[in-house]
């Protein structure tokens, strides 16, 4: 239970703690993920920002899923609206055959 | 009723330019018979769309942003809708939004200025301090590298 909670959701401030109980499932060194908006420090997550949003529409067009990205769950939900949004606009594509 | 909205349409790529101008002034004649300000207007020109709308590859986008209440948009919307050119629209009410944004970015100086005062600086960054005060580069790559790494 414990060792499944260090790895889940990749959030900055439990990582530290949780590596050691990883290392024995997976010696491999992962870097620790960070949520690109708290790094960044944007507040604003807009629909209009193309470049902005690209990053978390992989090929098939569905929308990066947090445990991938490492966004932290407040910027994750904006993120989710901006997308939506900027899909009703064709910006962004629904799906990608 | 001051709300702020912004409103985004994408005309359809027959359309020329007097047409597109025409949309603009028909929105700005509701926006005087409801008491409505515009505060910007801005035409983004002609974009690839994303997915086809009809039969449409290409769209011209224009994006304006307005002061007023719900029942002005509500006759905008309701007038885009009618109309052909437009082949697709988006109202969203954004002053509330814009609120959190300023709060929360004024709550992050204050802090970032409170926590460099007990560390005895200068409340702000000085010129020349760049990276050494706060190593805010390298995230990018331990982003991407996350990202890439799990695909």
């Amino acid at each position: 239970m414990n060792g499944r909670k260090g790895s889940g959701g990749g959030r900055g401030k439990s990582a530290a703690g949780a590596q050691g109980k990883d290392g024995q499932r997976r010696p491999m060194f992962r870097r620790r993920k960070v949520c690109k908006f708290c790094s960044d420090k944007i507040d604003d997550i807009n629909y209009k920002d193309v470049k902005l949003l690209m990053p978390f529409v992989p090929e098939r067009a569905k929308i990066l899923p947090r445990r991938i990205s490492g966004t932290c769950a407040l910027h994750q939900r904006k993120l989710r609206t901006a997308l939506m949004r900027a899909r009703q606009l064709a910006l962004i594509p629904y799906t990608a055959e | 009723m001051n709300r702020k909205y912004e409103l985004v349409y994408v005309v359809s790529p027959e359309a020329t330019d007097e047409q597109v101008a025409e949309l603009h002034t028909q929105v700005e004649s509701i926006l005087q018979r409801m008491n409505g300000t515009l505060e910007k207007t801005e035409n983004w020109g002609r974009r690839k769309l994303a997915y086809e709308i009809g039969r449409h590859k290409e769209g011209t986008y224009v994006l304006e942003v307005i002061l007023g209440g719900g029942d002005l948009m509500k006759e905008i919307d309701r007038r885009l809708k009618v109309s052909d050119l437009v082949i697709r629209h988006l109202v969203v009410r954004v002053d509330e939004e814009q609120g959190v944004v300023e709060r929360t970015r004024a709550r992050r100086t204050e802090i970032s200025r409170r926590r460099r005062v007990a560390r005895g600086l200068p409340p702000d960054r000085q010129p020349g301090e760049g990276q050494r005060g706060e190593p805010d580069d390298d995230r990018d790559d331990r982003f991407d590298m996350g990202v890439e790494d799990m695909r």
